[in-house]
Order: C-alpha cells, then structure tokens, then sequence
C-alpha cells in the first residue's frame, strides 16, 4: 500500500522541485537585476528568437549528429576493446598501461592534438570526442566482461551451442546493465566535449554558437542554448534509455 | 543411445608453480552399454563432476581416452546436461531457454511444447525463472536436457538440496522420459537411495583421487518405488557387507 501511494505521489514531487528550482531563479535574477543573470522568461523568449529563423534548430541538429557519430563510434570500438580485456588476462596485460594513459590524457590536449595532425575538419572533431570516451567505455565494458558467468557459458559448451546465438543469447544478455551505464554516462560526457570541439575549431554548432555570444556578452543566449540542448538530452534518455532499460531489464520483474 | 567406453589414466588439475598437480581421477576404466541406466556414487571431491565434465566434452585435458560412441566427446553427437543448479538464463523465458539448446529449429518448436505439457509447465511458457520455484527450474532445466532427443544423458546430482516429494516427483519424471526417449544415462549422485532407486548399476568411487570401487548391478525389478523395501533392503544389506568401503558417503537425512 505505502509504496503504491509512493509512485502515485511521485511525480508530484518532480513537479515540485522543478518549480522550486524555477521561483528560485526568478528570484535571484530579481535580486542581482543585472544582465549578467536573465530571468528564466527572458530566456524562453530568447530560445523562441533563436528559433525564429531556424538558426537554434540548425546548429543543435548539427551538434546532435557529431554527438552520435562521436558516440557510437566510441560505444562499438571500447565495446569491443573491453570485452577482449575482460576475457583476456594477456591482452588485458598488454594494454592496460596503455589504458590508463589514455584515461588520463586531458581531453583539451586530444582535441589539440587532433586538430594539429589531422587538420581543422570534421573528422579531428569526430575522432577527438570519440578518443576521449572510448578508454571509459572500455574500462566500463572490461568489468562487464570480468563479471561473465562462466558456469553459464558452460551450458552452450555442453549443449554445442553454435558461437553467434551464444554471443547474443548468452553473453551479451550479461553486459547490458554496463552497456547501458556506459551508453548513460557517455551521453552526457559526449555532449559536453563536443562543445569545446566546436568552440575550438567549427564554425558550426552549439559550441561555435556560444562562443559568438561569449564575445558579445549575451549571457541569455548561451542560457537559451545550452537548455535547448539539455532538452534534447532529455528526450533521448526518456525515449531511448528509459525504454530500453526497462526491456532488458524486464525479467527482474 | 550411446555406448561409452571410459579409459582414464589420469586426471589432474595445475595449481600453482611451486606445487605438484592435484590428481582428481585416477585409473579409471568403464563401459557402459547403450540404454544403461549408470549412476556413479561417492563422497564430496572424489571427481564426480571432473568425470562428467571430461565425458560431457566441457573438459579435454586428461591422460586417457573417452569415447561416446566409438568418437572423442567434443567431435560427437550432442549429449543432455544437468548440472547442480539449473543454469537458466534468466533473461529468457522458460520457453526460449529450452529453445536455445535447439538444433533442427522446424521440429524443436513442437517438440519443445510437447516436454512443456508433459512437465506440466505449459502454463509457464512464457514466465521468466525469477517467477520459478526451485522444483519447477529443475524441470526447465530437465526439459532442455531432452530437447535434442540426445542418446547419452549427462546428470550431476540434478535434484540436490530439493526437498524429498520435489525430489521424488522429478525422479519419477525423468525415469518416465527415459522410458519413453530411450536414452543412456550417466548420473551422478552421492545420495545412495537415489542411486538404488534409479539406476540399472552403480558405480562406487573412493575419495579423491577417485577412482572406481565397486561396480555393482541391479536387479531390482521396475517399476521401484523409492522409500520400498527392496531399495531398503539393498542398501542396508550394502552398507553391512562395505562398511568401510562406502564410509564418506553422505546420506539424505528423512524428512
């Protein structure tokens, strides 16, 4: 019963602290009444200006697509990396220095780096935000891999299960709760870094956006981007994640 | 059905690099003809399991030979497999875990709802083994293990820690698909009734490293009951003339 009447409730309480976080805003911006802090209507407005002419619509579609190349490039390839690593004591000998390395590189230097050998183009920027989320991804995957129940991979050996319909019925099925915490964190991280590639060397897309308004000090602007750009975060984990999370997980049920 | 000819020098396992080997089997020689019914009986860690693995082909490295049917285990026909726990995957449906096993996909499918019905789980088709009980597992689990129609069956200790009507139930079931899918049948156990009540012989191990004491055929006429007095008879009339022979062996205590 009490936890019936906690999921009824539940969303309300979404609500609520969405409004708080909404009056709270407001009521700074009355406070400070300066420019360097707009109220939340006065950057709903600016969003509906930017999207007057297409221009908002425009440089969010193009940051969007580098964010998904970027991001399943990375997902395919650590993916793939981590599984090895897991499942092999001498790979994962092998590479793992080379590993930790590349989890501590700063992402500012690859982006740097990118630029520098292989140009100012499309295929730095691509390959900068995606060397920066692989060794996460792999890390991620390789305690997946680490994890895999052997016992279980010995009923395909006893049945003389063929090698495909073992991969995807048997093993795979074990790493979809880190597949999806990877793909969950990867997101927003992806995201983030696609703007400095932007803002570094593109001339298109949300970062170059923003660092035109940077140099005329529209603070609304940069606001009015970066919340379009959340909301569109926001109806990929409700309309993929979420759904997906809940298929793969329907069993537990 | 299957024949199996077993000739294992030894069998040992690496441990590490400053320590000899631990030998789990040792000169080990059977035959079993086709249709047998075998149950292989002794205490904990006498490689019980080892010899499963190495005749279920899960296991190569062995001094010796194993032969299913005149071949090695690996290149031979798919055999049935239990194992202690259910191995279910618990991300597939009771339905499509029996499935996964399949082979020949047009006559696996009716076949698969066919064991369904006769376990009584067609209602639970399409449950997931979270929403199992432990008895009905081991059915899915039993169920798999005939999916293929296989001729050798490969059974370790597949009813333990069940409670005794369970256990007897799921005895019962799986002398009937034996009855009915004739097919060889090596089972494992270290519970003397069970091994009395199921099997055509038994084969007695020592503790590890194991090796083959006693092989020992029964008579009893079937259809047996499990708690009879011939199967009580037996044992106890056993357990009077090998005292020593069987001591280690650990017996399920009545309800």
């Amino acid at each position: 019963m009490a936890k019936a009447a906690n999921s009824r409730s539940e969303p309300w309480f979404r609500v609520l602290s969405a409004l708080v976080f909404l009056a709270t805003w407001q009521a700074g911006a009355e406070l400070a009444d300066s420019q360097l802090l707009p109220n939340p209507w006065q950057v709903v407005q600016a969003i509906f200006d930017h999207s007057a002419d297409g221009e908002l619509l425009h440089h969010v579609g193009i940051t969007l697509a580098r964010v998904a190349v970027s991001f399943f490039v990375a997902m395919a390839f650590g993916t793939a990396l981590g599984m090895v690593m897991g499942s092999n004591r001498n790979w994962n000998a092998a590479l793992d220095g080379v590993l930790v390395l590349a989890l501590n590189i700063p992402a500012l230097v690859v982006i740097i780096l990118c630029y520098l050998w292989f140009g100012l183009g499309e295929f730095a920027a691509i390959l900068a935000v995606a060397i920066n989320k692989f060794p996460v991804v792999v890390v991620t995957m390789r305690e997946g891999a680490r994890a895999v129940d052997g016992d279980l991979l010995q009923v395909a050996r006893a049945f003389h299960i063929e090698p495909r319909r073992t991969f995807f019925q048997i093993y795979l099925p074990q790493l979809y709760p880190y597949l999806l915490a990877s793909a969950r964190s990867g997101l927003a991280l992806v995201w983030k870094i696609v703007l400095v590639v932007e803002l570094l060397g593109r001339s298109d897309g949300v970062g170059f956006q923003l660092s035109i308004f940077f140099q005329f000090f529209d603070i609304t602007s940069i606001l009015a981007y970066s919340f379009a750009f959340i909301a569109v975060v926001m109806v990929i984990e409700l309309a993929f994640m979420a759904p997906l999370d809940r298929r793969m997980s329907e069993w537990r049920t | 059905m299957s024949s199996l000819d077993i000739q294992i020098v030894r069998k040992s396992y690496p441990r590490g690099s400053d320590q000899a080997p631990l030998t789990a089997l040792a000169d080990i020689q059977f035959k079993i003809e086709e249709g047998e019914f075998v149950s292989v009986v002794g205490p904990s860690g006498c490689g019980k399991t080892t010899l499963l693995n190495l005749i279920g082909g899960l296991d190569t490295d062995v001094k010796g030979s194993i032969l299913v049917d005149g071949i090695a285990p690996t290149n031979g026909p798919v055999t049935g497999h239990m194992f202690q726990t259910p191995r279910l995957m618990p991300w597939l449906t009771v339905r499509e875990n029996i499935l996964l096993v399949e082979n020949d996909g047009a006559v696996n499918g009716r076949r698969a709802d066919q064991l369904l019905t006769e376990m009584g789980l067609a209602n639970f088709a399409d449950t997931y083994p979270v929403h199992l009980s432990g008895g009905m597992r081991r059915r899915v689990a039993l169920a798999r293990a005939f999916l293929n129609e296989p001729g050798l069956l490969l059974l370790d200790e597949p009813f333990l820690s069940l409670d005794t009507p369970v256990a007897n139930y799921l005895r019962r079931m799986l002398l009937d698909l034996c009855a009915r899918r004739s097919a060889t049948v090596l089972f494992v156990t270290h519970d003397l009734r069970e091994a009395l009540y199921l099997a055509d012989r038994v084969l007695f191990m020592s503790g590890g490293p194991g090796s083959i004491v006693l092989d020992l055929p029964i008579d009893l006429p079937r259809p047996r009951e499990p708690e009879s007095e011939g199967v009580e008879g037996l044992r106890i009339n056993l357990l009077k003339n090998h005292p020593k022979l069987l001591a280690g062996l650990v017996e399920e205590k009545d309800p």
